[in-house]
């Protein structure tokens, strides 16, 4: 069996976990708790084991050669339109898988612990596997078909995990909020799709009809039209401005669901998508521009509005909004590499910092407001060790993978002679850096401020949840390996790793007769590591600032710090620029108004009413006629009486 | 002893008392309350038009009328039968038969 022979058979690694769903849907409840999360943990390492033999087999071939499109089928033909279901295995689509599989192994393993006593502890379980089946369909797809399957599918998943405790009302929501936000992105990326098929005939990405390899031949306008389509759906998906406001509300799920879906995976399935598109991107320059951009302003909008939440996992989650913006900011300006890196840097250290935050509320029965906690560290050693190194790594700080990953693409955007989106990248670190200390601050240090709540002593969490804090804690510290920017020694691995894939990208436009991309490089050694010392400087700075504020915890009132001194702000702060309230009254108002007319007008009073009308006639013209019917038989010989004369008057009539 | 000049006695005699006959029976049947006077008057009725069938039968020559004389006889016979046995069972539960108390039908 040759190594290509090997890789065609990719298909097994999102069939692993949709079986384990499959079994879990349906006999979940006789195989009942903790076996079911165990069966569930087992199938995604098995998925994780499969990946990396995947990773092995791929290295082992030529660098030209690493695309190979696996076993499949037709899975539709109509017309002109023939989709393959086929799996494409190339370095990008293998690095998505591995830190999929493993991130999500650990998570499962976590969710174990977590999801302890939960009445439907197997069907939560069948849904975590359900979706990284969906997860990797989407990664491996070999064309924008299958892509969009997996895309639909993680979609559904994540609707179902937020609203998991749907007796929870704001649970139940909150899962039709990301639904609905979801699809207004999906229509984009399906107009993208007809705009795609319409000008190739195929939506395959490589291959004899790949789409990717003829980007260039594309005129300029619609090259941006489907780059800024596509971009339309990773908006969606990655909760990006405008589309952003679905995910803060996604942390009604439980929290290892925030930590795999709405963190490390699916809220990066946009990147991703972009990436693998990245062809159109080289194609067109302003959407590319745009791109950054968008990125940009949602990284510092949202790190703004972190610095003024109270809920442990609401500040994660505008922090992983704001992380996917940078993401899309590095994707933007043709660092693909770099946008890679942090994805899977992110990955690991925001997924660190869910579980960590999951572990909190384990611990403090529950409670997830950050004023009623402080001091934990005590309690929780554990928990508030990982959590810290989470910390450490997303504010950016030597020698953890937040610092490498990061400071590559604001050295990127500085190389790349993008100077404002530097500024603004940077000013984002250092709000980053606050508000991850202000976090750190409020719940592991200062006074205790859970007793004034009435909750009782919090306790570390079982092994189960410890053990894959460990093992991110050691990727988060260590995972900056992947990357390190010192190219003439051989150590940009990833960058190297996915060459064959952004390279053919660069090479795009050369087929329109334009100039090839390049990728972005430092000018100098010595202007890297100023930049990388600016961003360090920034990181330490945003902590120590963050450390004096909040050193106390809350002020003696009881008030945030910040809150006291920039006063009105932290109002527009806590409600996130008012967008959301905004878009209920722009949006939401004249829908509903809508609603009612067509409910009250149309439905009850038009139709109802018609129907109800002819009842209520009929029923009338009986009341009227039951009046004949008076049961006398007098009354009814008069009837027959004046019925024959008149017949007989007739007639006499007639007849004269 | 006077003449007396009696006059042909045409078809329009008889016909003229059926007409009577069957009014009175009309009239009788819409004034009157008690059920057996209604079913005597109905009886007027029919034996009103059985006259009307044998003038014309014989005026026209034609035995049809008096063929269809005996069957209103035997229909007649036959409504006596069940209306009366509907009467008996009205007297039975009612101390009268008041045609205009009896409305249990009424809409």
């Amino acid at each position: 069996m040759s190594t290509t022979d090997l890789l065609e058979l990719s298909w097994i690694i999102p069939a692993l976990p949709a079986a384990g769903a499959v079994i879990l849907l349906l006999f979940g409840k006789r195989i009942g708790e903790p076996k079911s999360g165990w069966l569930a943990t087992i199938v995604m390492t098995l998925a994780f084991l499969a990946s990396a033999a995947t990773l092995g087999a791929l290295y082992s071939l030529d660098e030209d050669k690493r695309q190979v499109v696996g076993d499949g089928f037709t899975w539709m033909e109509a017309g002109g339109l023939k989709v393959d279901f086929r799996f494409l295995v190339d370095p990008l689509s293998v690095t998505m898988i591995l830190f999929i599989t493993g991130v999500g192994a650990l998570i499962h393993l976590y969710a174990i612990g977590y999801m302890h006593g939960d009445p439907r502890f197997s069907r939560f379980f069948a849904y975590m596997n359900l979706f990284a089946a969906s997860m990797l369909v989407l990664v491996l797809g070999s064309n924008y078909l299958v892509t969009f399957m997996g895309w639909e599918g993680v979609g559904l998943c994540s609707y179902l995990l937020i609203s998991f405790w749907f007796e929870r009302n704001s649970a139940a929501v909150a899962g039709k909020k990301a639904f609905i936000t979801n699809r207004v992105g999906d229509v984009g990326f399906m107009i993208a799709m007809f705009l795609i098929f319409s000008k190739f005939g195929s939506l395959d990405y490589f291959g004899d009809r790949g789409v990717l390899h003829e980007a260039g031949l594309l005129p300029n306008v619609t090259a941006t039209a489907i780059a800024l389509l596509l971009f339309v759906g990773a908006i969606g998906k990655s909760a990006q401005l405008p589309l952003h406001f679905w995910l803060p509300d996604a942390m009604e799920g439980p929290t290892p669901v925030s930590a795999l879906i709405h963190a490390a995976t699916m809220v990066t399935a946009g990147v991703f998508l972009m990436v693998r598109s990245a062809a159109f991107l080289e194609v067109s320059a302003d959407a590319g521009m745009i791109v950054a951009w968008v990125g940009a302003a949602t990284a510092l909008f949202a790190a703004t509005v972190a610095v003024r939440q109270n809920d442990i996992k609401r500040v994660l989650a505008y922090s992983t909004i704001s992380q996917l913006g940078y993401m899309f900011l590095g994707v933007g300006i043709g660092a693909y590499e770099a946008a890679i890196f942090l994805m899977i840097a992110h990955a690991f250290f925001k997924a660190l910092l869910f579980l960590g935050s999951g572990s909190v509320i384990h611990g403090m029965h529950g409670e997830q407001n950050m004023r009623l906690m402080g001091g934990l560290k005590k309690w929780m050693p554990v928990t508030a060790g990982t959590f810290i190194v989470g910390w450490l790594a997303i504010a950016g700080v030597f020698p953890f993978a937040g610092f490498w990953s990061k400071d590559e693409i604001l050295a990127k955007a500085w190389f790349n002679d993008s100077y404002a989106l530097w500024a603004v990248g940077t000013f984002t670190a250092l709000l980053t850096a606050f508000y991850m200390t202000r976090q750190v601050w409020l719940v592991f240090y200062g006074p205790e401020r859970r007793r004034d709540a009435g909750i009782h002593e919090p306790h570390e969490s079982p092994p189960t949840m410890t053990a894959p804090l460990f093992a991110l804690a050691f990727l988060s510290i260590v995972g900056g390996i992947m990357n390190l920017p010192f190219g003439k020694q051989n150590l940009e691995v990833l960058t190297e790793w996915l060459a064959p894939v952004t390279e053919a990208a660069r090479r795009a436009p050369e087929l329109g007769g334009l100039e090839a991309g390049h990728a972005i490089h430092p000018t100098s050694f010595v202007a890297g590591l100023i930049l990388s010392l600016i961003a360090l400087t920034v990181a330490i700075v945003g902590i120590l600032v963050g450390r004096a504020v909040y050193k106390k915890g809350l002020t003696d009132e009881g008030n945030d710090p910040t809150e006291v001194r920039i006063g009105g702000f932290a109002k527009v702060l806590a409600n996130a620029y008012y967008i959301d309230a905004a878009l209920a009254w722009v949006v939401g108002r004249p829908a509903t108004i809508f609603a009612r007319f067509l409910s009250d007008g149309v439905d009850r009073r038009g139709i109802d009413g018609a129907v109800n009308g002819v009842g209520v006639l009929f029923q009338h013209a009986g009341g009227g006629l039951r009046r004949l019917q008076t049961g006398l038989v007098r009354n009814y010989a008069l009837g027959i009486v004046i019925g024959t004369v008149a017949l007989l008057a007739y007639v006499l009539v007639r007849t004269t | 002893m006077p003449e007396i000049e009696i006059p042909e006695i045409t078809a329009s005699y008889y016909l003229i008392l059926a007409a009577l006959l069957f009014t009175i029976g009309a009239v009788g049947l819409l004034l009157r309350r008690n059920t057996l006077v209604m079913f005597m008057c109905i009886e007027l009725m029919l034996n009103a038009a059985n006259l009307t069938f044998v003038t014309f039968a014989k005026e026209l020559d034609d035995i049809g009328g008096q063929v269809i004389v005996f069957f209103t006889l035997v229909v007649a016979a036959a409504e006596v039968a069940v209306g009366l046995a509907i009467i008996v069972a009205i007297f039975r539960r009612r101390p009268d038969v008041t045609a205009d108390d009896i409305n249990l039908l009424k809409g």
